[in-house]
């Protein structure tokens, strides 16, 4: 167990070194999700809708953490395979599910950074009053929904581990997918016919539903001074669903990385280059 | 009778590679290879570009998994026994591969945590091993980028031991080395052997290297174990004067310098 926890720790120990070493990045692609952040947002501003305005600034900050999520865990085996570390990560006696939940853990942590810059400048950029706001139920959401994401994230890490060049073209294919059909800027009826079939297989679709209503985002009785906020109990419907896909997506992205990691041994494709 | 430490029989590991459109060829890296080393000892594999060295390695690193064949690791065979071989073997390979922005200690350190180990000994450790090697305390915090490529291999040589491994495969581990720096390694890998009773795996390109290191050396071409024997066994078997002749009597190749030959099926596809 003491060993389980220290190689655990030992993902998390070289994710904060890492961004350290890479402080400069770290502050130009926080300061790059604020103003893309603050940029969406102010169309609402600017429309003097303030109803819109919420709706974007719920998007904006969900999709933030949700994808800065997805695409760290999703990115850490092509990060390894950049550094040319990653024979050296299958070589240890370090099991599948303690090297994800490792990676999977320092990722959340970077996400949450993220969002509450995000949020912090959002708040400066639009004076937003979240009076009202169901803050609580927007947490549960977020921590049924990261299960979820998590899963999704360790279904696309596998596609580095296929392909070193093309692997993490497919993860940005992936991602990319998720946010147009999730309705994180815009109402999933927005899109044509034939692709809003596909948001129902999104947890962002369902995150952004249940968090929308726990601000209060379509809600009459919501003014810019008090946010009618659905109490958790309206948003049980999406809870359920976010849960459930949990319950698959987690252990499956865990057992296709497994059966992936296999075949990756059979054909040799583990080597750094390759 | 003692058994053998590393006990490989009739290995055999193929790929497919592409060859045009639809097409796809077959290289075979590693034909039929069966050899032992016994523990404690010393064996040394020498081989030419595409011989089968680091398929050879990556099998027994559980990196790769061998089409058919026998491989025993002490007591684990296999592939089915891999998570137990992987907490028994250290392994440097010819690339010493480390996040280059973190430094040597939190490299290491990295490791031992990965290992499950304590942190505070490993670093203890380390710090006697690299003090053997021949290496100042205070390149410790350097990062791994603004070190020479035989500083890097000293560290990747220190990883590997850190973690005080019964059986070590190194993959040309003085390959990049400066002449002191190489004499540092052999020195410390023989006072290993003497002090932990070590079975080492070696493959190298230095025939000086592998006379004074290995008690047994093999000679790969093709994928196949063309011969087997000590130094003097090799060269009275080919009527050569030394180990190089032995070599290319009898393989009829020349040794060059090293190039991963897992970079010959970069493109290969199931």
């Amino acid at each position: 167990m003491e060993a389980t926890l220290r190689q655990t720790w030992a993902f998390m120990f070289r994710g904060y070194h890492i961004t350290r070493r890479y402080i400069g990045w770290v502050i130009v692609f926080n300061f790059y999700a604020l103003v893309t952040s603050a940029s969406v947002a102010l169309i609402g501003v600017a429309a003097n809708d303030y109803q819109l305005t919420l709706t974007l600034i719920v998007g904006a900050l969900l999709w933030n953490y949700l994808s800065r999520l997805y695409e760290e865990i999703s990115m850490s085996i092509a990060y390894e395979r950049w550094e040319g570390t990653l024979e050296y990560t299958f070589m240890a006696p370090v099991s599948r599910a303690v090297h994800l939940l490792g990676v999977s853990l320092y990722s959340l942590l970077n996400s949450i950074v993220t969002s509450v810059i995000v949020l912090v400048g959002l708040i400066l950029f639009t004076k937003i009053n979240l009076h009202g706001a169901n803050l609580i139920g927007v947490l549960v959401v977020l921590a049924v929904s990261t299960v979820a994401f998590v899963g999704l994230g360790l279904l696309a890490a596998v596609f580095p581990v296929m392909s070193a060049e093309r692997g993490a073209e497919a993860t940005h294919i992936f991602q990319g997918s998720l946010l147009l059909v999730s309705g994180v800027y815009y109402p999933i009826e927005t899109l044509p016919g034939w692709l809003q079939p596909l948001s129902a297989f999104s947890p962002a679709t369902y995150t952004l539903s249940a968090c929308r209503k726990l601000f209060g985002v379509g809600n009459s009785n919501s003014t810019a001074e008090y946010l009618a906020g659905a109490p958790l109990s309206a948003v049980s419907h999406e809870l359920l669903v976010l849960a459930l896909m949990g319950a698959i997506l987690l252990p499956l992205g865990l057992l296709v990385f497994m059966r992936i990691e296999a075949w990756a041994k059979k054909t040799g494709k583990l080597k750094r280059t390759g | 009778m003692q058994q053998p430490a590393i006990e490989v029989r009739n290995l055999r590991k193929s790929f497919r590679k592409r060859a045009g459109f639809r097409k796809k060829s077959e290289l075979l890296a590693v034909n039929d290879v069966s050899f032992y080393v016994m523990p404690g000892e010393t064996y040394g594999l020498l081989g030419p570009n595409g011989s089968g060295k680091s398929s050879l390695i990556r099998i027994l690193s559980t990196l790769l998994i061998a089409d058919s064949g026998y491989v025993r690791l002490l007591d684990f065979t296999l592939p089915e026994q891999a998570e137990e071989v992987r907490r028994i073997i250290g392994r440097v390979s010819v690339d010493a591969a480390f996040y280059k922005k973190l430094s040597a200690r939190e490299n290491l350190l990295y490791t031992a945590l990965l290992y499950g180990q304590k942190a505070r000994e490993a670093e203890k450790r380390v710090m006697r091993i690299l003090d053997e090697l021949g290496m100042e305390d205070t390149k410790f915090s350097t990062p791994l980028e603004e070190m020479s490529r035989g500083m890097q291999q000293k560290i990747s040589i220190a990883r590997a031991l850190m973690l005080n491994p019964p059986l070590l495969l190194l993959d040309e581990p003085t390959t990049g080395l400066d002449p002191k720096s190489r004499r540092d390694v052999q020195s410390f890998l023989e006072e290993l052997q003497s002090r932990e009773g070590t079975t080492i795996l070696l493959t190298t390109h230095d025939m000086a290297e592998a006379e004074r290191l290995c008690v047994r050396i093999g000679f790969l071409a093709h994928g196949k174990l063309v011969a087997e024997g000590t130094a003097a066994e090799l060269m009275q078997r080919s009527g050569a004067r030394t180990l190089d002749d032995a070599f290319i009597k009898l393989t009829g190749e020349e040794l060059v310098e090293e190039k991963d030959e897992s970079t010959d099926y970069a493109d290969c596809s199931v």
